[in-house]
């Protein structure tokens, strides 16, 4: 594969993709292991959901 | 399950921990096929040479960026008229997906502009115009980040939202009300593509990945929020039990 006098371009644009596309997948992984943590931690300090305490038994 | 069921953020969930494992797999497979095609595949340009490549992501870097924002605004619809707090779920997700899309557009245009045109950017109808999308995806960003409020804030992103779809006929027509250094159109126009199948078909490959990819972190992107405002509800009742 050749890329010609131009490959400079290319390949900034191919590795500006592979950067941006990257950090989307980071921000989505990141912030639902976040998320999970934070709902650990509440669960195991004893608060539920408004909903959940809704469908407990009286 | 009726699709109408997913609407319930709980069933939601489930839904995206079923789904989110094929659309990973179908997303790779689809940039596998797609990259292969592109790279190796695809002839140069007779004028253009290899920057043709370029092309592969700009054209669905653009489409998405587009297409995100006309998905925001029918969630805003939601959010307006049926003040379905999914569909508010839904547009805030994919601001930042859609504006990193119209980032790589921006970008990956003015690395095809500066060898073809001569100049990274030019102040014509069609670059500005998606600069202007660009700027207020930040907006809508930062106008979430700003409102503590869900509700609140999801209401008057709606409206900016609906304002925002103002600019989608303008960048898609620009090239033609306008004269501006920007082709026209050349893939879906009357009379059919002027683009030769053999770099076509790679083009319509790479949507397809760019596509999945977009709908994997979207539900992903959604799944996140929903579990944010538990979260959020769930420190509330906390801090409401512990004043009270």
């Amino acid at each position: 594969m050749s890329l010609g006098p131009h490959a400079a371009f290319i390949l900034a644009a191919y590795a500006a993709a592979i950067a941006v596309v990257a950090g989307l997948i980071a921000w989505v992984v990141l912030d639902f292991r976040a998320q999970k943590r934070v709902l650990g931690d509440l669960e195991a300090h004893g608060v539920t959901r408004r909903s959940a305490v809704a469908k407990e038994p009286a | 399950m009726p699709l109408i069921d997913l609407a319930n953020p709980t069933r939601f969930l489930g839904f995206a921990e079923r789904a989110l494992p094929w659309l990973i797999a179908a997303t790779l497979f689809a940039f596998a096929i797609g990259l292969t095609q592109a790279l190796f595949v695809a002839p140069d340009d007779y004028q253009q040479g290899a920057t043709v490549k370029i092309m592969f992501l700009h054209v669905p870097s653009a489409w998405l960026g587009m297409f995100c924002w006309s998905l925001m605004s029918a969630a805003a619809l939601g959010t307006l008229v049926w003040r379905h707090p999914l569909a508010d779920v839904a547009a805030k997700a994919a601001a930042p997906i859609g504006a990193a899309f119209t980032f790589l557009c921006l970008f990956t245009g003015s690395m095809w502009g500066r060898p073809m045109w001569g100049t990274y950017w030019v102040w014509d109808a069609r670059l500005t115009s998606v600069l202007v999308m660009f700027i207020m995806y930040l907006g809508l960003i930062a106008l979430w980040r700003s409102v503590e409020d869900p509700s609140r804030a999801g209401r008057a992103a709606a409206v900016l939202t609906l304002v925002g779809a103002i600019n989608l006929p303008i960048i898609k027509f620009s090239v033609d009300w306008w004269n501006t250094l920007h082709q026209p159109a050349s893939v879906f126009r009357v009379g059919g593509s002027s683009i030769d199948r053999s770099i076509l078909m790679p083009l319509f490959a790479m949507a397809i990945a760019f596509t999945l990819l977009f709908v994997t972190l979207h539900i992903a992107a959604m799944r996140n929020e929903i579990l944010r405002r538990r979260v959020r509800g769930m420190l509330m009742l906390q801090a409401h039990a512990q004043g009270g």
